[in-house]
């Protein structure tokens, strides 16, 4: 600070000077670095948020043609689970394993064929069984899988087959077009669908488990189609065929009982002329998807309806730009891919509810496309032995706007609901990310913990600081500043193993508080009011809070007493079965009133806190003046105290209001945590922050849901934001307005 | 009655009223303070067993336990199936004996036929299974009676305390002598493998980590022969007792922690008996899935957790203040700043535990282990939530307490100090270390000890960056480095959650909760009427100075 260069300076001025100016460097550093500190959370939970509003993109990564995969016709294309690998059946070569970036062989098997390779058949969605079907009607299995070796150094992927029901064919009798083969499998077994030579539809059913030769036919069925089938799908369970006409007719068959099918639906979709044009099952096997001449995809799903029978309806459809050649329904997502009769792509998401993107076209023509497990890559032959290689970028389809926030019809729903349950215990779950539940939840018990928080912390702090004698003054200001110390983990555990039991016992009681309490305040200051002056001169005005705390026992006490009487006369004994039975609510032992209450008391300090600070520091020239004009002190507080000092009010409001918003521990503990969109009383909830601690430590990280969650937490970070940047701007005026005055 | 409206227009119901509401604050603070305390301290009391002879279905029977409480209850709303049971009282006897029968019994006053507490009925508590309550028949050495009658009792309690001294050396040998081996051998493993990472692994490298590895594995077995013969000494052993329904039951002393007959006990002995199990509490470790034995771990865990906390928080918080009070020039920047510490003071935890999980764990931590620990892959090093990133997360949480309250101090000090200072020629820096901070160390210490408390209680960001039920380590050890900074570790406010709400049986659990509740109560109040005192006091001495 001081100006060392007047005079000569030593060098151990010299060595002051620079000490000094390091400190002021390392302080402002310091300083500035809160500023810092808060723009890092924003920012790094923003950076986890952002990637789930990225837009799908699709990119060609590479484009080859080989002459040694031209050679004969390829009947079916695959690639490896991230893309790196290609593979394809063809009619008279052996199984071909090629590098997907440029076609350079890797490796290929021969494989225990006489005749030539008629159909391929994918048995599972990962894309690793195959059925194949030759020329005699013989079908064998085939599984590819890769091993992953470091032997090279670096991280290399071996290809190898393997016969995981044996290398013995078995024969398929009476097989009419072969493109209708259908083979899936369950826990116990092999199904076979077909049409017969007579058209009629065909079930056959081996027992077999991974590693059993296919043994005899199990159960062996048919049944006659009313209409020309142009489609024949089985799920990936197993567990439902459909049978499809251009026109729309659909079959429905239930398989699940393989010794007796059961017909579900016969059902026409369509209204003519419009025709299907691409017709494929959803992953998890329980929807139908299906683009038609009139441009537009269609999600169809198995409704029971209330007689029991079942119907075909549709949760949604979206729109396509044109006439489709191909549909692709991913192996691990709700999502698919749709090719345009152009080679435009489109890819939706269902419960996304959206189109992602759509490019331009990609190909003249192809004849085959195989898509990655993962979805992040396809390999199209475009020509005999060309191949395009395309990257897809699309990490959270299911993450849309209207997803978070809107109505969703889920996947064996009955209609659109607001629905958060993320446990995904396989790939087959519909995921459900709807905000919507936890923010209400969050709101709901924010709401009761006001409603109970804001009455008694204001005016207790207006009393406090307006009415108190000093001395008692010294005794409250540390017994809130406890309160606000007490542990939120303790006040969630007192209310979900004390109170919650308590209150389920004594609602009637703890609801007659509402009015007893207050009663007998009046009745208290009444009594005062008429006492013999004597008596009254023995304590000074300002001791009221004191002399009401007694009061405040004994009401609590005689509500207890009087309650289980009221409930046998009021509510024929239990007041909880009288709800139920006569209003239609039912009662949560862990209730929004059980957090309401807690919270309640978590908040309570806090608005006092600020309340109290407002209030005192109303310049008392102002209540002076107010009083020397003769008004009473009640008039003054009203009409001069409370008016000056509302901003102060309204900040201590508002940051109660952050808090909250915000608590975690005793909602955690004193609710059910279920994600119910109910404002009943009696009903729990499950809030923002309750949902992150429960379900942010075991989930993946960088996985949609994970991202959810830390948008769940930016949520509550930008709400209490705006709500503290609020009070502390009100606060500021509000102290230089006091100064003014 | 003009009298009566005179007085509602007056206000003076308004503010009684208003008078109310503080006292139902203040009612409710002190009922919530004595519910704790009483439950808590409660739960190391030895209360009497009661013996009841009970007329149930099918014929009397003999009911022992302790009774837990009484309720009023209202039979006829329990439903249709419950009729034939008349209204009235109901008693909750803690029976014991899980392997038995279950331990929690409800019974109706109006079919008790009599109450009883015989002065020889004897609680166990074990280290598995939970409380026993029985009679002691004989106790036998190796399959041999040694004693029977009214002397089992004494020889019963000296075997108990030669099983506790072993179970002592036991617990030594596997904690301190063999834990080292183990620590050791595992740096080994990883020692290896990071040669083997640098390609480093030459023979000679290799044979010596191979000759230390040996020779740790032929300790390891000396001291595992050592654990054997202990063992077997401790399950040598073993007592006969008489259960509630007239079975007789062998009980080995490996199972027995301690036995009392609190019918017997006077109230000297219970008082001696409180302390000790007190004593135990705090420094025990927990059994049984943590519903019994102590919190030694969790106490621990929060103090290391709460210390490293604040060596990172006071430096920063002090000179985020300073800045403010000190070089800042009060302006837009200022503003801005002290809208940071209010918006990071309103922050929920639960974000900082978001953001630190986040940040701290998976991209700093994840980033170092990369980096500077491949050897310990695919195993996480810092690459998972630990002390060091729960206490940076609870550092950043607590560093708005700590900027606050200093600032309040720096508020205080008069210009007039500083302004002395700097004419005698100091500089700003000498100023504010030799004569601002000193003056301010006890606002500062205030803000420190409200920090402790905050990140002492606080549990919801812990719950994502590093605490876990049960740490099968401590954090802090006689292993070099001995701070153990990437450990997961316990806590008190923690364990009140995990045991309360997460374990399988919460009716038994509950006295511990409540008297961890307790702990962790005890801790934060203390903590908090101390910075309120410092607070005070301070205020009155700058009050002399400033006028």
């Amino acid at each position: 600070m001081s100006d060392f260069n007047l005079y000569q300076t030593t060098p151990r001025q010299r060595q002051r000077a620079v000490v000094d100016r390091l400190a002021r460097w390392g302080v402002e550093l310091g300083g500035l670095s809160v500023i810092l500190a808060i723009v890092l959370i924003f920012a790094f939970l923003l950076s986890v948020v952002l990637p789930i509003f990225v837009p799908a993109s699709v990119d060609r990564v590479a484009e080859f043609s080989q002459s040694s995969l031209a050679q004969s016709q390829t009947k079916y294309l695959g690639i490896s689970e991230n893309g790196e690998i290609g593979f394809r059946f063809s009619q008279q070569e052996p199984l071909q394993f090629f590098y997907s970036h440029d076609g350079s062989l890797i490796k290929s098997f021969e494989l225990p064929f006489d005749g030539r390779l008629k159909r391929v058949v994918p048995v599972d969605k990962e894309g690793h069984v195959f059925a194949l079907l030759d020329e005699t009607n013989h079908l064998i299995l085939v599984e590819v899988s890769y091993l992953v070796s470091f032997e090279s150094g670096e991280r290399e992927l071996i290809p190898r087959v393997g016969f995981p029901y044996g290398e013995e064919s078995i024969e398929i009798g009476a097989l009419g077009d072969p493109q209708f083969l259908n083979v899936e499998r369950d826990e116990e077994g092999l199904a076979f669908v077909y049409l017969n030579i007579a058209n009629e539809l065909q079930l056959e059913y081996y027992p077999a488990e991974e590693g059993d030769e296919i043994g005899e036919v199990d159960s062996d069925y048919n049944l006659e189609v009313s209409f020309p089938v142009d489609y024949l799908l089985v799920n990936d369970t197993a567990e439902l065929v459909l049978a499809l006409s251009k026109q729309g007719e659909l079959l429905v068959l239930d398989i699940k009982d393989k010794d007796d099918p059961e017909v579900l639906v016969n059902q026409s979709l369509l209204v003519e002329p419009v025709t299907v044009q691409n017709a494929e099952f959803l992953v998890g096997g329980s929807s139908l998807i299906l683009a038609t001449s009139d441009h537009v995809l269609t999600q169809w799903t198995l409704q029971r309806k209330e007689q029991g029978d079942y119907r075909m309806v549709s949760p949604r459809s979206f729109d396509l730009p044109g006439d489709s050649s191909a549909l692709i329904t991913e192996a691990r997502r709700k999502g698919l891919l749709v090719f345009s009769a152009k080679q435009e792509l489109t890819i939706l998401h269902t419960t996304g509810q959206k189109e992602l993107i759509t490019t331009g076209p990609l190909f003249d023509r192809a004849d085959n496309i195989a898509l990655s497990s993962r979805s992040d890559a396809f390999l199209a032959e475009v020509n005999p032995g060309e191949y395009r290689l395309f990257d897809i970028d699309n990490e959270h389809p299911e993450v849309t706007w209207h997803g978070l926030w809107q109505k969703v019809w889920y996947e064996g729903y009955h209609s659109e609901e607001y629905v958060w349950q993320s446990s995904s215990a396989d790939d087959d779950f519909e995921p459900k990310f709807s905000l919507v539940p936890l923010t209400f939840g969050t709101m709901k018990a924010a709401f009761y913990a006001m409603l109970v928080a804001m009455p008694i912390a204001i005016m207790g702090a207006i009393y406090t600081a307006y009415f108190m004698t000093p001395m008692m003054r010294n005794w409250v200001k540390p017994g809130i500043e406890i309160m606000e110390a007490l542990p939120t983990v303790i006040l969630g555990f007192l209310a979900g193993l004390w109170l919650a039991p308590t209150l389920e016992n004594h609602l009637v009681a703890v609801f007659s508080l509402i009015i007893v309490i207050p009663l007998s305040f009046l009745i208290t200051a009444l009594a005062w009011q008429f006492m013999p002056p004597s008596i009254r001169n023995l304590v000074p005005t300002g001791w009221e809070a004191a002399m009401l705390m007694p009061v405040t026992v004994v009401a609590v006490l005689l509500s207890f007493e009087v309650g289980p009487l009221l409930e046998s006369v009021l509510f024929s004994g239990n007041i909880q079965l009288w709800l139920q039975e006569n209003m239609g609510i039912s009662y949560d032992q862990r209730n929004s009133l059980v957090v309401g209450i807690a919270m309640g008391l978590a908040v309570i300090p806090t608005i006092f806190s600020i309340t109290e600070d407002a209030v005192y520091s109303v310049p008392h020239h102002l209540t002076e003046g107010s009083l020397a004009l003769g008004a009473t002190p009640w008039q003054t507080l009203t009409k001069v105290v409370i008016l000056t000092a509302s901003p102060g009010i309204f900040s201590a409001v508002m940051i109660g209001l952050g808090r909250a918003i915000g608590e975690t521990m005793i909602v955690l503990m004193a609710t059910g945590n279920t994600p119910v969109m109910d404002f009943s009383v009696f009903q729990g909830m499950r809030t923002l922050s309750a949902n992150i601690a429960v379900e942010l430590p075991e989930s993946e990280v960088d996985s949609s849901h994970y991202r959810i969650l830390f948008l769940a937490a930016l949520v509550l970070f930008a709400a209490t934001f705006v709500f503290n940047t609020a009070a502390e701007t009100v606060r500021q005026r509000l102290r230089a307005r006091y100064s003014n005055l | 009655m003009k009298n009566l409206s005179k007085w509602w227009k007056s206000g003076s119901p308004w503010i009684w009223l208003n008078a109310g509401a503080v006292a139902i604050s203040m009612v409710t603070v002190i009922a919530l303070l004595s519910l704790i305390l009483v439950r808590g301290l409660g739960h190391f009391w030895a209360a009497d067993i009661v013996e009841v002879v009970y007329q149930g279905e099918g014929g009397s029977q003999k009911i022992i336990g302790e009774l837990i409480r009484k309720e009023q209850v209202d039979l006829k709303s329990l439903g249709a199936e419950a009729s034939e049971i008349n209204n009235g009282e109901r008693w909750l006897l803690k029976t014991g004996n899980r392997e038995i029968s279950a331990d929690f019994r409800w019974i109706e006053q109006a079919n008790v036929v009599s109450v009883s507490k015989p002065k020889e009925l004897v609680v166990l508590e074990r280290s598995e299974w939970g409380a026993f309550y029985g009679y002691l028949i004989s106790v036998s050495e190796k399959g041999k009676l040694v004693a029977k009658g009214e002397n089992a009792w004494s020889e019963f309690s000296q075997r108990v305390e030669r099983v506790a001294s072993l179970r002592k050396k036991v617990r030594q040998l596997e904690r301190v002598e063999m834990g080292a081996i183990n620590y050791q051998l595992e740096k080994l493993r990883l020692k290896r493998k990071k040669l083997e990472i640098d390609k480093a692994d030459t023979p000679t490298a290799l044979e010596k980590i191979q000759l230390e590895e040996r020779r740790l594995g032929e300790e390891f077995d000396v001291y595992m022969a050592d654990l054997r013969a202990l063992n077997q000494e401790i399950e040598r052993d073993s007592a006969v007792f008489q259960v509630m329904n007239g079975q007789e039951v062998s009980i080995s002393f490996a199972h027995v922690i301690e036995g009392l007959r609190p019918n017997s006990m006077g109230y000297a002995q219970k008082i001696t008996n409180y302390i000790s199990t007190f004593v135990g509490f705090l420094k025990d470790d927990p059994r049984e899935a943590n519903t019994e034995g102590g919190v030694f771990p969790a106490i621990f865990g929060t103090v290391v957790m709460v210390l490293i906390m604040s060596i990172i928080v006071t430096p920063f918080g002090v000179v985020a203040a300073v800045y403010l009070r000190e070089y800042a020039s009060q302006g837009i920047v200022t503003k801005v700043v002290r809208i940071a510490v209010n918006n990071l003071a309103g922050v929920p935890s639960i974000v900082y535990g978001v953001f630190g999980l986040g940040f701290f764990v998976y991209f700093l931590g994840g980033t170092l282990d990369s980096l500077f620990y491949p050897e310990y892959a695919p195993a996480p090093y810092l690459g998972t939530s630990g002390l060091m990133w729960a206490s940076l997360t609870l550092a950043l949480l607590t560093l708005p307490v700590v900027i606050v309250s200093t600032e309040e101090g720096l508020t205080r000090i008069p210009r007039n100090l500083r302004e002395g200072s700097l004419a005698l020629g100091a500089t700003k820096a000498e100023t504010l270390w030799k004569v601002v901070l000193p003056m301010a160390s006890p606002s500062i210490m205030t803000g420190l000890i409200l920090a402790v408390a905050r990140a002492a209680g606080e549990v919801a960001p812990l719950m994502l960056v590093g605490v876990v039920k049960l740490a099968p380590e401590l954090p802090l050890d006689g292993n070099f480095p001995y701070l153990h900074i990437e450990r997961k570790f316990m806590h008190l406010g923690f364990h009140i959650y995990d045991v309360g709400f997460q374990s399988p049986n919460v009716e038994a659990a509950q006295p511990l909760v409540y008297a961890t509740a307790f702990l962790l109560v005890l801790i934060i109040v203390i903590l908090n009427l101390s910075a309120i005192l410092l607070r005070n006091r301070l205020r009155e001495k700058y009050r002399g100075v400033t006028g």
